[in-house]
């Protein structure tokens, strides 16, 4: 299976900002923050479709989220994900002694993961922070 | 109806002041004036299935509903009981609240950080360090006739801040850009109609001139109000502008250094620098120059890259040095809607704005050190009091885990990845909507946030929860002493 290389960035978007107002557990919010966006080339290269599921890794962790082709190309080897629980388990906790973490221009791998499932809230907060 | 007029955004820090909100029976039925955000919020922050509406406490691995009381008395025990504990949050909550916060945090010996350690940290550190030539947003609004948002998408995450003071605004002295850009989005309709066109006719693909080019374009000099965005990629506000400039990610600090150069008159010996033209940096640095008045927006793209504070450390300077040669201002764009509230209370409380350890018994301010994120990576605190904000989600994983083991208090009227990983829950009033408070809009100008109908029954305000624990935290501790 083909792994590309890319430069990982997290920020906001308006559809991840009213649909946290829906509620963070809705099915809207997950739909439009469990996602990364793609510079349609790097799709090709990565051979998947819009919609179905890959594997984001960097060396703090990996997630399963939907690609999405971005309608901000051209940025080829730019991945873009909206700020959410899916994509900060992977960001880079370094400071520099600022008390800002790195998230943006995180160094991360994509792979095509068909056969994987996009976890929810609820399953990716029992598999990452368990409560006893 | 009812209509209130001129009610405070409780969004966003640019904190519009001129929404109108219908109430009929204690419920909202329609706001006007509010962007997609702040409309969603207004019409969906009573659903019941994602508000907190009763008190919970974990009891066997569970959150199990208990009263008011058995929540203040487990939270106040939890942090008279805890050596370091963490109290962060703040940004969506009123000062009078933060006020108190400051307060608890003094009695506990603990430390008080807002969501600007992760937000506008490096830039107040870089203020702290160079200074900040600045303004508030109406002298934009009416003077500004050159705009810059860098590493900032408004669109996204501040909707209403180009229509209300920059671009699209009508100043008393700078017209809306507005039309201009309405007339420019036709043609560029009607380009891509063309080439469609073409495509069916000549069957192959005829490509459209990119925003991004190596010039600014011809009716840039003659537009009166000019916006430009830089970015490192083409977001929704760079289709705005009359000129987007593409910056390789990380790579932000040189290109601000080499603008420096260039208003310094000074000459490149390189064709690109950070994936930009030269002779487009030329025009750029030219623009700066022959404004009037220029404003420098910068948003997290700045602050959460390479380089952090040393980032915005070079674009106030780049501000400092246009001021040799013009009038040039610059602003952070905050994003919380009290997020300044929250660094002004701390500074007027404590001397700091953020980041502050009472555990020696007075203020100490070292972020790297003291900020909330070093400390759970460091496995240092041993509770934590979180109020309106939701570090389970925006957290790195590493600092998360440190969190959510030990004992976690949540304040919050939603239900999110931190009060479900909470072992103390109190379901509060929306400030803004529910509860009245102040707030202070990015340029530091405080608004009074309005109440607009009554929280249920069961939630309370956020300043009155946090003095309910406050005087039962003060009552251990006597007990203890006694």
């Amino acid at each position: 299976m083909s792994t590309i290389e890319v430069t990982l960035l997290t920020g906001r978007t308006i559809d991840q900002g009213t649909t946290k107002e829906h509620g963070k557990l809705s099915d809207e919010y997950r739909e439009n923050v469990a996602i990364c966006e793609m510079d349609p080339n790097d799709l090709k290269e990565l051979d998947v479709k819009e919609n179905s599921n890959i594997r984001v890794s960097t060396k703090h962790g990996s997630v399963i989220v939907k690609v999405k082709e971005s309608k901000r190309a051209p940025h080829p080897k730019i991945a873009y994900m909206p700020y959410s629980l899916w994509v900060n388990i992977i960001v880079n906790p370094q400071t520099h002694g600022t008390g800002m973490p790195s998230f943006k221009g995180i160094a991360a791998e994509i792979q095509a993961a068909p056969t994987e499932k996009v976890p929810s809230i609820p399953q990716l907060l029992k598999q990452t922070f368990r409560k006893e | 109806m009812p209509v209130i007029k001129n009610v405070t955004c409780p969004i966003c820090g640019t904190l519009c002041d001129d929404l109108d909100v219908t109430v009929k029976k204690n419920v909202i039925i329609d706001v006007k004036n509010a962007c997609a955000v702040s409309e969603a919020k207004f019409m969906s922050f009573s659903n019941p299935e994602h508000r907190n509406l009763k008190p919970l406490i974990r009891k066997k691995g569970e959150l199990t509903e208990v009263s008011f009381d058995e929540a203040v008395k487990k939270s106040a025990q939890i942090l008279a009981d805890a050596s370091y504990p963490i109290l962060y949050g703040w940004s969506c909550t009123s000062c009078e609240a933060i006020r108190v916060g400051v307060e608890i945090a003094e009695e506990v010996g603990g430390v008080i950080d807002n969501t600007s350690t992760v937000c506008h940290g490096p830039s107040i550190l870089s203020i702290q360090n160079v200074g900040i030539p600045t303004c508030t947003l109406g002298q934009i609004r009416h003077r500004a006739d050159l705009i810059i948002y860098w590493a900032s998408d408004p669109y996204s995450a501040h909707p209403r801040h180009m229509e209300r003071y920059t671009a699209f605004s009508e100043g008393r002295f700078q017209e809306s850009g507005w039309e201009h850009y309405v007339a420019r989005l036709r043609g560029i309709l009607g380009k891509k109609r063309l080439s469609r066109a073409s495509e069916r006719v000549l069957m192959e693909e005829v490509s459209l001139p990119a925003i991004a080019g190596k010039k600014l374009p011809p009716e840039f000099e003659t537009k009166k109000r000019k916006l430009i965005v830089v970015d490192v990629r083409k977001t929704r506000s760079a289709e705005l502008a009359d000129f987007f400039i593409q910056v390789e990610p990380n790579r932000d600090f040189e290109l601000i250094q080499a603008l420096r150069l260039l208003v310094r008159d000074e000459e490149l010996e390189v064709d690109k620098v950070a994936g930009v033209p030269v002779e487009l940096l030329e025009g750029v640095a030219d623009a700066m120059v022959r404004c009037d008045f220029g404003v420098l927006f910068f948003g997290v793209g700045l602050t959460m890259s390479s380089g952090k504070q040393q980032n915005i450390d070079a674009a106030i300077a780049l501000t400092r040095d246009l001021n040799y040669r013009t009038k040039f201002a610059i602003m952070p764009m905050r994003g919380h809607f009290n997020v300044a509230g929250a660094n002004v209370v701390s500074t007027w409380q404590t001397g700091y704005p953020f980041a502050v350890d009472f555990s020696q018994g007075y203020p100490r301010y070292n972020p790297g050190e003291t900020s909330v994120v070093d400390i759970l990576c460091r496995d240092e605190a041993n509770a934590g009091l979180i109020i309106a904000s939701d570090p389970v989600s925006n957290f790195p994983k590493e600092a998360v885990q440190n969190l959510v083991k030990n004992p976690l208090i949540v304040i919050d009227p939603v239900i999110s990845p931190t009060t479900m990983m909470a072992d103390v829950v109190f379901p509060s009033a929306f400030v803004g909507i529910e509860a009245e408070g102040t707030a202070y809009r990015m340029d530091r100008v405080p608004l009074p946030m309005k109440k607009l109908v009554n929280p249920p029954p069961t939630c309370l305000s956020d300043k009155e929860i946090l003095q309910r624990i406050l005087r039962q935290v003060r009552k251990i501790k006597q007990r203890r002493k006694a």
